[in-house]
């Protein structure tokens, strides 16, 4: 690799050929300040339109300022980062941005974790010297995301995860000018698109333009409400990333302290949807076995592979995308939507109270999981197996409004019977994972032998696809996994065009799996923090004493009293759903 | 892609299919596909743009985000009779604003938009390269010098069924 000598700041450096300005003061303790810029280096994904000019630094020789993260360094290359002529200008450009952006920053539900906000306080704004006209924009409410156009900046960041990374195409930046303004084709609202609410464009938006649908308060009116009986279920991600609201490290496990905060919110029963997930692969993992079964024995008409279906918004996606191909992906509903019908259901009769009386909240990574929970085929006479959907964010502030003084909180466990979960369960969180839990189950009911080794390690990573192959004692199960809706569209057109000859295919719409859902605390850019999260997942599986799904004693005792057999009569019914085809657009007004 | 449920005539269709194959269905080619839609539709309706999208294979967002960032496109279908107000230099110093005045009177619609009947539509030009007779106005392939804000209801008589 060819290496130049540049001096930035005074400092001689040197870095490889076509290192960009930004990059290479970094690799000197030099922060230039930025703001479109976008890098999750694990992910290999970058935003750098150069649009805000923020990260202006002067390059000697040069009659304009260069934007530093597009700019390459050249031999001999003199950048000063911040003199008084990029101050200035770095200053103006950020105030005139201010001139188009309202100031309701101590009501906005960004505040205190905007990127424009934290410039601002960062570059000593204290006035915006450019008076003139706002845009404005009509709000737009969806099940899951609202888009508040007055506040976007044009980062185009929300625009290039929604079509670069998800391929989902419903983002786009539409009209010119001061009328500029990121939107659904024909300025349709969201709920009109495609959209399949993943979130990618919440978690990546730096300011208030695109947020999630809060239902805190929805939550602390129920909490409040003596007839009624409220039991909350956690993800499995949520325990993964919640310590971040706190200011502890990326990475630190808190599934003690938030069972801990549930309970004292007030929540009448703290469950697991990590209890979910275990029931999830046992009807899984029987319909993946059932279909290869089934394909031995020579039947033609079974659907293989066989996809996973856990994640909402690749279940949106594979209906507005890909209708032909509705009869592949597994029948099996979420574990969120598994938990609220088995306790609405089961734990609804133990206690002897009526559906109505119940309301299960469910504390989501994801933003999908609202609109998911808000689908009529979960509801029964109107009535929705899950009431709310919080996410990881939601349920922080919903903490720190209740007075909750998080980090000295004891460890607590959930309570029993939807409580109790395995290692297995709690992967779900990271990408590889379900399928990772399947294995250990279908493994052992498909040889009728034990496993000794549970941790299949060629099914985790970042890469966005992979594939794998298990021993299944002389047949070889073949895997295949992705991450990100861009990498399962490739998955999908890969089967749809006969070229790939998997049994078993996971996929999670975000990238990362659900521990970057678009719910959880914001990563600002550092894919370290997902990395983190993933460990912190896998790490907890390891100290479980159970790790098979199948071995959970209260899932088998659920078997035993309620439903039967899995994949049986019951399960059907209150377990499994269909799918729609949601490819025709809506009528044109 | 997604099917789509289109709202266009097989024949129109057809010819629609055929201007984005001649440009090899290529993304990259969106703009001058869309130039000949609009000269085929005379105007660049969502169906047509849903259309494109999925032969191009490229989001029907972003189609509307190049439409409506050009201002030669338009989504809104012209009239029968488009009438254009020349407000190149010439026309402009002789008076063409109060002739698009005076047509923007008559017909209740601004420029850039059509009239409830579908029988005129309003639009501004630069030079048409006869400004020995400004100011001038176009209606449909017809010139009309010298036109004065007295003279303007009688063009529109002339068209009006």
């Amino acid at each position: 690799m060819e290496m130049i000598k540049v001096t930035i700041d005074n400092k001689v450096i040197e870095v490889e050929k076509g290192t960009t300005i930004l990059d290479a003061a970094h690799t000197v303790g030099i922060n230039i300040p930025t703001l479109c810029y976008l890098h999750l280096h694990d992910l290999n994904i970058t935003n750098k339109p150069a649009g805000c000019r923020v990260c202006v630094v002067e390059v000697k020789g040069r009659r304009n300022l260069a934007p530093a993260c597009v700019t390459e360094c050249t031999p001999g290359m003199e950048v000063s980062t911040h003199n008084i002529r990029v101050l200035n200008s770095r200053k103006t450009v950020l105030e005139l941005i201010l001139s188009d952006h309202p100031t309701d920053c101590l009501i906005c539900p960004k505040s205190g974790s905007c990127d424009l906000q934290s410039l601002a306080q960062e570059m000593g704004i204290r006035q915006i010297r450019y008076e003139g006209e706002q845009s404005t924009y009509r709000e737009d409410t969806s099940p899951a995301i609202i888009r508040d156009v007055d506040k976007c900046i044009m980062c185009r960041r929300c625009e290039m995860m929604c079509n670069d990374v998800q391929t989902v195409g419903v983002l786009s930046a539409v009209n010119r000018g001061f009328m500029a303004v990121v939107a659904p084709a024909f300025e349709r609202n969201l709920d009109h698109s495609e959209c399949t609410y993943c979130g990618q464009c919440v978690a990546v938006c730096p300011t208030g333009a695109l947020t999630e649908v809060d239902h805190t308060n929805n939550v602390i009116r129920t909490l409040a409400d003596p007839s009624k009986t409220v039991i909350v279920q956690t993800a499995p991600a949520v325990r993964a990333a919640l310590g971040e609201e706190f200011g502890m490290e990326a990475g630190t496990l808190v599934t003690g302290k938030m069972a801990a905060a549930l309970r004292r919110l007030g929540f009448d029963y703290v469950f697991d949807t990590d209890f979910a997930a275990d029931l999830t692969i046992m009807e899984e993992g029987t319909e993946l076995l059932d279909r290869i079964t089934r394909h031995l024995k020579g039947d033609t008409t079974v659907k293989l592979p066989i996809l996973t279906s856990c994640c909402p918004g690749w279940v949106s996606f594979f209906e507005h995308q890909f209708p032909d191909m509705l009869d592949i992906p597994s029948t099996a509903r979420s574990p969120q939507q598994m938990f609220g019908s088995i306790a609405k259901t089961y734990f609804a009769e133990k206690l002897g109270i009526k559906r109505e009386n119940m309301v299960v909240v469910s504390i989501m990574p994801c933003l999908a999981k609202k609109y998911e929970c808000s689908r009529n085929e979960f509801k029964v006479d109107g009535n929705p197996d899950v009431d709310f959907a919080v996410s990881t964010r939601e349920l922080a502030h919903l903490i720190k409004q209740a007075n909750i003084n998080f980090l000295e909180l004891p460890d607590e466990d959930f309570d029993r019977p939807l409580g109790d979960s395995t290692g297995a369960a709690v992967i779900f969180g990271a990408t590889g994972g379900v399928i990772e839990a399947a294995t250990r189950t279908a493994y052992e009911v498909f040889t009728g032998k034990k496993l000794d080794k549970v941790d299949f390690e060629q099914l985790r990573g970042m890469e966005w696809i992979r594939r794998a192959e298990v021993d299944f004692d002389g047949f070889p199960i073949k895997i295949g996994i992705a991450h990100g809706l861009g990498n399962a569209r490739k998955l999908l057109e890969e089967i749809r065009d006969g070229k790939a000859d998997f049994h078993a295919i996971e996929i999670m719409a975000c990238p990362g799996g659900c521990i970057g859902g678009g719910g959880q605390p914001l990563h600002h850019g550092d894919s370290s923090i997902l990395k983190a999260r993933t460990a912190a997942l896998y790490r907890e599986d390891a100290g479980k004493a159970i790790r098979k799904s199948h071995e959970n004693p209260f899932i088998q005792k659920l078997y035993e009293d309620f439903l039967g057999k899995p994949c049986g009569h019951k399960s059907h019914h209150l377990l499994h759903t269909h799918y729609f085809d949601k490819s025709n657009p809506v009528e044109i007004e | 892609m997604a099917s789509i449920n289109i709202k266009l005539n097989i024949e129109k269709l057809g010819q629609l299919q055929a201007i984005c194959k001649e440009f090899n269905n290529d993304k990259g080619e969106l703009i001058n596909v869309l130039h000949k839609a609009q000269h085929l539709f005379g105007y660049l309706p969502a169906e047509v743009q849903e259309v494109i999208a999925h032969e191009l294979n490229t989001s029907a967002a972003h189609v509307y985000g190049v439409v409506t960032f050009y201002s030669f496109f338009t989504m809104t279908p012209k009239g029968e009779h488009p009438i254009s107000i020349c407000m190149g230099t010439a026309c402009y110093v002789r008076g063409a604003e109060k002739v698009l005045d005076e047509f923007k009177r008559i017909l209740k619609v601004k420029v850039g938009e059509t009239t409830p009947d579908g029988q005129f539509s309003l639009s501004c030009l630069r030079c048409v390269g006869a400004c020995g007779l400004a100011p001038v106005v176009l209606v449909g392939d017809k010139v009309f010098g010298r036109v004065a804000p007295d003279g303007v209801k009688d063009i529109i008589e002339e068209y009006s069924k």
